[in-house]
């Protein structure tokens, strides 16, 4: 399986995933931001990390980049995009996901381990993933998932939440949701799902030396399901 | 400007320096010239009262590349393996501008590290408040941490660990210290020393613009009512720029274009190219009209002055300019042939093709001032006599439940959670443990860092309290499983000039260097911040050591957290009772005289090291320094990490309770065996002469004392995490 990781200026999980996707078979490739074409890939992940300073809104400046073009027509025609954190902010920001990420409720940056519930398995991050839950990691500012009213319900209808934060249950509550997104939510889709945008970093949780190790199960699992 | 007397006192320099200047030119100096005297001759960068007694220290040793005198210090780690490291004081502006001042010591002291030619993989922070009912303190501290955070996550480096306290003498004096340590190849080492004439001299990273201009001299004065007029001194800092300028000097650096490379730090331009001239024996000739400027019409005197963040300066290969260009040019920096070397030993400036300025550089440094400043010798104070009627109605749960939460015992995720202590996967020991490990990427090795100061026990007897901080760092590192190498330090002091604060001073640089020196764990860097003062009033004598180790296999790490039911806990070391100058005297019995607890550096070594072999031996389940707050402390805290409960039997041989549990005797460990393996760590405890105690077994989740007296560890966690959190959402 081939795989490419695009690097805007500011990226600094670039590095980590590359580890990550490589720890669990994929060829994988690191993408300069300036560049036009993506190598031919099964899957394209937007690293975490603070593109162009994230001065400006999180994600806007990377989402007009140069490689971008080509990274929404892969998108568009169905190629599996993977947005953690950063990679996220820049999802919603292209608006292959729908919905912005403001700052966390309490106003401070959050790093610590979560829980999270997977809500739909019927896509190729999480099918055949036997958990219920899942032990990730989160580390970002900007985390605080909102849309509007008629946006929530397009994204319920067409269930298009990926990830809930929870308790290691898996009960959805208020007390587990670390940065006040609504409706706890953690990651989401595109309608077709073969866009993600997340906020936890599962490249973290490779190694149970680490903060865990069920990063590992979301890479193996996602490597078969693409094969 | 016309220069004379008056103007070179404003600028912080003594009549007599004056005077000095005037000679060694043999006239009067133009103002950019004295601008670069006085940011050249200021404490900060001369270290002129402190030199004297730096050159005492133990800096040498098997594993040491480089000792004091570079950008940072270099040990080796095996395997053509080093790690260059590094702590720095940012106190002054940090105090004036909290987001901004911390941010740009975290960012100063990561460029330290990189101009090296090491990746920074870990960052670390000691950091001091004044008492919590002060009105500043909560801003402070706000501000400080979203500034180290605010830095160090959008550079992608993890903060590993650090220390909090709070004292009233920080009142007026915040500190804020901070340590990087980076990895680097032992044969791609960089340094500052420039060779060879005619080499181009290279600009590269931000513009320059006027913040900043006379920050090292702000730093080496006391602070005074018109404090806040200095807001323009501190400098601003662009995270995302030194991410970018990390990244391309390490390409660049992959190549054999760089003769020498040194960050511009305090007092920017000036120090970075004398330094470089001087070590080099080489003269520089800089035009100012090339200096990338970020504001117009800036004077030659603002250039050489400002302390804009995010430059570098680098001394290259004849031919290699635009092959380096090119690297600045893919990640969007400034890049600018600004000069040459020289063979004239001269730094000689010109602006608008004249020249404004010319200084031999041996004036600058070599004949910098150096003051064998007067010192006043600390009394060892006498011992007090605890009296039974004060402690007799004190219940050991409660004084325990009060020391969990006191501030500078309590839990500091708030802190910490909101530092990246994750980022770059290696983070394999997070902060809150004894320190913070990460692993050496791509193998089996790991680094344990830790930071630690004991302002309380330095003020009570400087000496004494000066071993202690080595011998505690010493401790923290072991208590991971890692075997120490050495230490960086950030001696934080009041003002030189008053007799008490050097003698301070010179006694805790004395006890540093004796504990150093018998415990092989050499000095290599470090860095001096006096003048932490608001009027006559100075902080306590806060010497911050930051020691750094090596675990071999980073499967054998050690954690403190209680692992396993029905398992032993045993104390490493002597308890004889020392009660003076503890947690405990402080604030619960009220108790502020005395001397702080012993140091006997022969147990101190001892007991480290059969510990180690213990951890070798594969004998040790969990381990935790006693340090603040005694045993009992110490024990709570494994079992709240742990979520597990111990039953204790108090050992017959001290009388009373509360001196057993809450004294603060040094180089003692709590350790966690299997009761299996008893009588083979008794074996060797015994054969190394160590003495130990059994303290008591491990249970579920209640803590017992002696059948008798029972807590919930729920409670004791509660005691331990609340304080912080609720003091901050207040």
């Amino acid at each position: 399986m081939k795989s490419s990781v695009i690097t805007f200026p500011g990226s600094n999980c670039d590095r980590d995933i590359d580890v990550a996707l490589k720890k669990f078979g994929f060829k994988n490739k690191m993408v300069w931001h300036t560049d036009a074409e993506l190598p031919k890939s099964d899957l394209v992940v937007l690293p975490g990390g603070f593109s162009y300073g994230d001065y400006l809104r999180c994600g806007s400046m990377a989402s007009k980049s140069k490689i971008m073009h080509s990274v929404i027509n892969f998108a568009n025609s169905g190629g599996m995009v993977m947005g953690i954190c950063n990679g996220f902010q820049i999802l919603v920001e292209t608006g292959l996901v729908p919905g912005v990420l403001l700052r966390n409720k309490y106003l401070e940056f959050i790093c610590k381990n979560v829980f999270v519930k997977i809500n739909d398995k019927k896509n190729k991050y999480f099918k055949n993933v036997d958990n219920e839950v899942l032990e990730f990691h989160i580390a970002h500012n900007e985390g605080n998932y909102f849309c509007t009213n008629d946006q929530l319900k397009e994204i319920e209808d067409n269930n298009q939440i990926a990830i809930n934060y929870c308790d290691e249950n898996g009960k959805i509550e208020d007390q587990f949701n670390p940065n006040g997104s609504i409706k706890n939510i953690a990651g989401i889709f595109n309608k077709e799902k073969n866009v993600l945008g997340m906020m936890p970093h599962p490249e973290r949780m490779i190694d149970a030396s680490l903060s865990g190790d069920d990063g590992s199960l979301f890479f193996k699992n996602l490597i078969n399901n693409l094969k | 400007m016309i220069v004379n007397e008056k103007v070179a006192v404003d600028h912080g320099l003594k009549k007599d320096e004056y005077a000095k200047i005037c000679e060694l030119l043999k006239r009067t100096p133009n103002i950019t010239e004295l601008g670069i005297f006085s940011a050249m001759w200021n404490e900060h960068c001369s270290y002129k009262s402190s030199r004297l007694h730096l050159k005492k220290l133990p800096t040498k040793g098997k594993k040491v590349i480089q000792g004091p005198g570079e950008n940072a210090g270099v040990i080796d780690i095996e395997d053509n393996d080093a790690i260059v490291f590094k702590i720095e004081s940012h106190n002054h502006p940090s105090f004036i501008e909290p987001y901004q001042g911390a941010a740009t010591g975290v960012g100063g002291i990561m460029r330290d590290v990189f101009t090296m030619g090491a990746r920074p993989i870990a960052n670390l922070n000691s950091i001091h408040f004044g008492s919590p009912q002060h009105k500043k303190t909560k801003n402070l501290l706000r501000g400080v941490v979203h500034g180290i955070g605010g830095y160090g996550n959008c550079m992608g480096v993890p903060t590993i660990a650090g220390q909090t306290s709070f004292d009233s003498s920080y009142n007026g004096n915040i500190l804020v210290n901070a340590m990087t340590l980076g990895l680097v190849k032992k044969d791609k080492i960089f340094y500052s020393k420039a060779a060879g004439l005619d080499k181009p001299v290279i600009y590269v990273g931000s513009k320059t613009g006027r913040d900043g201009i006379h920050g090292a001299s702000m730093a080496s004065a006391s602070f005074d009512e018109k404090i806040e007029e200095k807001k323009p001194t501190v400098q601003v800092g662009d995270p995302f720029t030194e991410k970018l300028l990390l990244e391309a000097c390490l390409e660049l650096m992959a190549g054999d274009s760089i003769i020498a490379i040194q960050d511009m730090g305090a007092a920017g331009l000036t120090s970075s190219s004398i330094e470089m001239a001087s070590k080099g024996n080489l003269g520089i000739e800089i035009n100012l009209n090339k200096v990338p400027c970020r504001e117009s019409k800036m004077t030659p005197y603002e250039i050489m002055l400002s302390e804009s963040q995010e430059r570098m300066l680098i001394v290259l290969e004849n031919g290699k300019e635009d092959q380096a260009k090119k690297i600045f040019d893919k990640w969007n920096l400034d890049f600018a042939v600004i000069g040459k070397t020289t063979n004239s030993k001269r730094i000689e400036l010109y602006f608008d093709e004249e020249k404004v300025a010319d200084i031999p550089v041996n004036t600058l440094v070599e004949n910098s001032p150096m003051y064998d400043r007067k010192w006043k010798k600390a009394k060892l104070p006498k011992k007090n006599k605890i009296k039974k009627e004060d402690i007799k109605h004190l219940k050991i749960i409660d004084v325990l439940k009060k020391v969990l939460a006191n501030p500078n015992v309590c839990s500091k995720e708030w802190i910490w959670q909101q530092y990246d202590h994750t980022v770059m996967g290696d983070t394999i020991q997070k902060p809150g443990g004894d320190s913070g490990v990460v692993r050496v990427h791509g193998t089996d090795k790991a680094v344990a860092a830790s930071v630690d100061s004991s302002a309380v026990y330095c003020w009570a007897h400087p000496l004494t309290g000066g071993k202690q901080v080595v011998c505690e760092s010493f401790r923290n590192l072991i208590s991971v499983g890692a075997k120490p190498i050495a230490i960086t330090n950030c001696l934080n002091f009041g003002s030189p000039e008053n007799e008490e604060n050097m003698g301070e001073f010179v006694e805790c640089v004395q006890g540093i260097g004796e504990a150093s020196e018998y415990l092989k764990f050499p000095v290599v860097s470090g860095n001096v911040s006096f003048y932490n003062q608001t009027k006559e009033e100075g902080i306590k004598p806060t010497p911050a050591i930051g020691g750094v180790g090596l675990i071999k296999n980073y499967k054998n790490m050690i954690t403190m957290e209680f692992k396993e039911i029905d398992n032993l806990v045993l104390v490493i070391g002597k308890t004889e009772g020392h009660i003076d100058q503890s947690l405990f005297a402080r604030t619960i019995l009220d108790e502020k005289n005395g001397p702080p607890p012993e140091v006997n550096l022969f147990n101190e070594k001892n007991n480290g090291e059969t510990l180690l072999k213990l951890i070798d031996n594969n004998l040790i389940k969990s381990a935790h320094d006693v340090s603040l707050g005694g045993i009992i402390t110490a024990v709570a805290k494994m079992c709240i990490k742990g979520k597990k409960g111990i039953n204790i039997k108090k050992p017959k041989y001290l009388i009373n309770e509360i001196e057993y549990f809450f004294a603060e005797d040094q180089g003692r460990y709590i350790i966690e065996i299997n009761k299996k393996d008893f009588k083979k760590v008794a074996d060797i405890l015994n054969k190394n002469a160590v003495h130990f105690d059994e303290l008591g077994t491990i249970t579920e989740n209640e803590l017992y004392i002696n059948d008798k007296t029972k807590v919930t560890i729920d409670e004791l966690s509660t005691s331990n995490k609340s304080w912080l959190n609720n003091y901050m959402s207040k």
